[in-house]
């Protein structure tokens, strides 16, 4: 979570309550339980590590003056390997997913290409479940076992599948159009 | 006449020296088996116009096995067709074995399919009025083996794909998946430069897939040439290589062949990743 809000803060700082907003858009019904104390406990760690300062907004659109968090250069130097690094193979889908908007809504990567490189690392994971698979007898235990995990890599596979279309539809190539 | 050619892929992959005998990836000496250059093929024209297949160059070194995958209506089975000198292509070059084939005349290029392309398709295609033995004879006998060659290479490649005792069923009296099998053991009946395969296992359930797949692999390990049309993930993922089509063209090319050759695992993947051990956590 905190790298997802690390990255969020790329665009622009942002006052937590934005940030909590952002991400329920993102999560859906699974953010529901997502409260304003998580989002302020995540961005007070991330200040006591210096990764993000406080900030006055320097010229509010309507109300007072609020705080809002910034991104120090330690923070986007994390941010910046957050993007870079792979998913790994038991990442979900909800973690996948807001690297996706957060990628998206940063600048910092192409969402598809983030797919692409995802689909590559979970391709070389179902092919060794795949070979194990037919190696083991499908009865055996350590067989249902390799029949399992390769059954739910197909179903990452088949998600980013979807991805890609969703991905592909909302970002023209080389158009940095935000949609805050 | 076969060589091993260690293909070892990724960082950290180590190099395969345990290769138990006879498992070993194996390819001919000489160039790729199938060779495509500026490959199209458009349907219709003017507002109609399709370009099905569109500028596509891919080469399939000999003993390799490929797996082409991607969207529905994206051109796999146009470019299967063309690689198999079933269509010509619009513009561009098909070369099998180290030959040009796309602008052979007609019965050359028949002769040339029967001889050397083992064709296997969704629908097994096969004669409903012969056995599964005189189905995969007939390539051999229509090749100009003799009936007794051809008998006797039906039943051995029969026996490969585990359907010696169904050698007299008729393709009604076998399931879809043994059917397939016939289907396998037909397209290999004239020991083919290269297999290509269209939706092999669409119509078939996980365990029929299973079957499949593991003869596909035996094929692989005896260096066979293959090319598989799938929309099925899990069968592409037991190929050496994923090429993925968008319109018509090749938008990926990945390589899924460290570590081939070993049929038992002793743990380390060769492929680069991780390993089938990190999808475990022991921690909490
Ligand atoms: N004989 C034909 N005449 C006109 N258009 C055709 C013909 N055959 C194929 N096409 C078109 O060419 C494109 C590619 O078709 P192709 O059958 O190669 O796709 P595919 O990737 O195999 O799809 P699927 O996964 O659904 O089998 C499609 O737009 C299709 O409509
Ligand atoms: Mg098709």
């Amino acid at each position: 979570m905190q790298d997802v809000v690390l990255a969020l803060l790329t665009k622009e700082p942002s006052h937590g309550y934005d940030l909590r907003q952002r991400l329920a858009a993102a999560l859906g019904p699974l953010g529901e339980a997502l409260n304003a104390g998580q989002i302020y406990v995540t961005l007070t760690r991330l200040e006591k590590a210096g990764l993000v300062v406080q900030e006055r907004e320097d010229a509010p659109v309507r109300g007072p003056r609020r705080k809002v968090y910034a991104l120090t250069a330690a923070g986007q130097e994390r941010v910046a390997a957050w993007m870079a690094e792979s998913a790994g193979p038991r990442a979900d889908v909800a973690e996948f997913h807001l690297k996706l908007v957060a990628a998206a809504e940063s600048g910092l990567a192409d969402p598809l290409a983030l797919v692409d490189a995802r689909r590559r690392e979970l391709m070389r994971s179902l092919a060794e479940a795949q070979r194990a698979a037919l190696a083991h007898d499908t009865d055996s235990e350590a067989g249902l076992l390799l029949e399992g995990i390769a059954l739910r890599l197909q179903a990452d596979l088949r998600w980013l599948e979807a991805c890609e279309r969703a991905w592909s539809a909302r970002a023209p190539r080389g158009e940095g159009e935000g949609n805050g | 006449m076969k060589r091993v050619v260690p293909r070892v892929m990724g960082r950290s992959s180590r190099s395969d020296t345990d290769g138990s005998p006879g498992w070993g990836p194996a390819a001919a000496a000489a160039g790729p088996a199938l060779r495509a250059v500026g490959l199209t093929r458009t349907y219709g024209e003017d507002e109609s116009l399709v370009w099905a297949v569109d500028g596509v160059d891919l080469d399939v070194p000999a003993g390799q096995t490929l797996a082409v995958t991607g969207p529905s209506g994206c051109g796999k089975s146009t470019l299967l067709q063309l690689l198999g000198g079933l269509d010509r292509p619009s513009e561009g070059e098909v070369w099998l074995g180290g030959r040009r084939i796309d602008h052979l005349g007609e019965r050359a290029l028949a002769r040339l399919r029967r001889r050397s392309v083992g064709f296997v398709f969704q629908a097994h295609h096969l004669m409903h009025e012969l056995s599964a033995a005189q189905n995969v004879e007939l390539p051999a006998l229509l090749a100009g083996a003799s009936p007794r060659a051809a008998r006797h290479r039906a039943a051995e490649l029969l026996h490969q794909v585990g359907l010696a005792h169904r050698a007299r069923h008729l393709p009604s009296e076998l399931s879809g998946g043994q059917r397939q099998r016939v289907a396998i053991a037909r397209a290999l009946a004239n020991d083919p430069l290269v297999v290509l395969a269209d939706e092999p296992t669409g119509n078939l359930d996980s365990a029929a897939t299973h079957d499949i797949l593991r003869l596909f692999d035996e094929l692989r390990a005896a260096g066979q040439t293959l090319v598989v049309v799938t929309h099925d993930e899990r069968v592409a993922a037991t190929a050496d290589r994923v090429v993925s089509m968008r319109d018509g063209t090749l938008a990926d090319d990945t390589r899924l062949d460290g570590n081939r050759g070993r049929r038992h695992g002793h743990g380390g993947t060769g492929l680069g990743g991780t390993g089938l051990g990190a999808l475990l956590s022991w921690e909490d």
